[in-house]
């Protein structure tokens, strides 16, 4: 989103203005296209429901919600859906399921073995490797941290606030962490493993709340510290 | 209400009031709520005149069966079901002939607004459920399923809006209820893009003259802008900022 939790800690009061898909956002010019946006004839019209921003010449739809749209190297969290002998299929929260093959699973796993090793319904932290021109992903548990995830708690938010979790430089999930005494872990999908006493799982849960609800408009750092 | 029977029934009076005091030009009360559904990407619920149906939107997500995906765009795959209880005769649950043809029709109106091309071999779930039914139950489950979709956050071109104009005892009028519905000559349901006017569905039952289809037409045309107003302020009620 290329945001970085800025626009909440600057503490601009400008207001956000929501439009709808259709919606003309006046004319072409010499302003250029950013997310979210359409060109109908000689003028911009928003493509999706969200905020539009305009910063320089480029305006922006910022929508309210996204699928996740996986790219390699992204950190995420999955879900087992089901395998074959030799691979996993993984629900990775994004319009496809990910196929994780046996070769970059943790550890050695026997051919035919797949299910022993890793259950439908497993929850595990993995990487994507590869996503191919049809949006097929391959993903991989090779790697530092990468495992399956037995303990704690999963929550999701839109993919495209993760960026607001973590806030500039990370100070808005280090705030989390040192409040709440959890470990967290922010999956590029919008999921969310959370781990740690109750008080502070639900203390999490309820900071990630308000990022659902209000995380577009400005001013989410003192909404979150009011929590504390 | 008592009716006659077909074509002898007085539904409009000589000062153009309809059974249910509207004018000729006169929509049913309509609400929206968008979020009605928090498990679903997407929903909304609409109440128009007696009419109440939900719409949730699910995905975009993995094609299945795998048969039914595309290599190069996602598909629309819209239910459109009738509970029930939603009619005074008991509806028989499940799939049926009429079920089949509107949930086709609705998707191929959607199909002509959804950039379905950013999301190739996936599939996009609209469901449409009608809770009560009076009349119109295409246009409002139609009208449902795009605030939903715009919910879902899902990249369209424009919302569709749907509306039926009619005609009943010789005059056209828009928006017909359950009386007039059953009653009538005539029923132009149409799917219009309230941005541009495009049209993007239509369906006629009975018989217009060329400027009886005309005045229904511009009815239509004219009650899509009154409805999109409502369904963009649902939208702005439920995500605030400034509209």
């Amino acid at each position: 989103m290329g945001q970085d939790g800025g626009s909440d800690e600057s503490g601009s009061d400008c207001e956000v203005k929501l439009v709808t898909p259709g919606e003309s956002l006046g004319p072409a010019g010499d302003r250029t296209l950013g997310h979210g946006v359409g060109r109908r004839g000689d003028s911009l019209i928003a493509t999706r429901l969200g905020y539009v921003t305009e910063k320089g010449s480029e305006v922006t739809v910022m929508p309210v919600k996204t699928a996740y749209m996986p790219r390699p190297g992204d950190l995420v969290v999955g879900y087992i859906e089901g395998m074959r002998a030799n691979i996993w299929f993984i629900d990775i929260g994004a319009p496809f399921n990910a196929i994780l093959p046996m070769s970059l699973a943790p550890g050695k796993v026997d051919f035919g073995a797949t299910r022993d090793a890793m259950d439908v319904g497993t929850t595990i932290l993995c990487r994507v490797q590869e996503v191919d021109e049809s949006h097929s992903s391959v993903v991989t548990m090779k790697g530092m941290g990468l495992r399956k995830l037995n303990s704690g708690f999963v929550d999701q938010i839109p993919p495209h606030l993760n960026a607001l979790v973590i806030g500039s430089k990370g100070t808005m999930i280090q705030m989390l962490k040192e409040e709440s005494d959890c470990r967290i872990i922010v999956g590029q999908n919008g999921r969310l493993w959370i781990e740690g006493e109750p008080e502070g799982v639900r203390l999490v849960r309820d900071a990630l709340e308000i990022v659902r609800e209000t995380g577009h408009a400005p001013g989410l750092l003192d909404r979150i510290k009011g929590l504390f | 209400m008592k009716m006659g029977g077909y074509g002898d029934v007085q539904m409009i009076d000589e000062n153009g009031k309809r059974v249910d005091g509207r004018g000729p030009g006169d929509l049913r009360p309509i609400e929206i709520e968008v979020g009605v559904v928090p498990v679903a990407d997407g929903s909304a619920s609409i109440r128009w005149g007696a009419n109440y149906a939900i719409a949730t939107v699910y995905g975009p997500m993995e094609a299945h069966p795998r048969k039914i995906s595309r290599q190069e765009r996602a598909v629309l795959d819209v239910r459109y079901n009738m509970a029930p209880f939603s009619t005074t005769d008991r509806m028989r649950p499940g799939f049926n002939r009429r079920s089949r043809e509107i949930g086709k029709v609705t998707s191929d109106a959607l199909e002509s607004v959804v950039q379905l091309e950013l999301y190739p071999r996936s599939k996009i779930r609209v469901e449409i459920e009608i809770l009560c039914a009076e009349a119109g139950t295409r246009c409002v489950g139609l009208t449902a399923a795009s605030v939903a979709l715009a919910d879902a956050g899902i990249p369209m071109t424009d919302m569709v809006v749907s509306v039926a104009s009619g005609k009943i005892n010789g005059v056209v009028v828009c928006d017909l209820n359950k009386e007039e519905d059953n009653f009538g000559e005539a029923d132009l349901p149409m799917g219009v893009l309230p941005n541009t006017g495009e049209l993007v569905f239509l369906q006629m039952d009975g018989d217009l003259s060329q400027d009886e289809f005309q005045q229904a037409w511009d009815y239509n045309v004219e009650a899509a802008q009154e409805v999109h107003k409502v369904m963009v302020a649902a939208l702005a009620k439920r995500y605030g900022g400034v509209q």
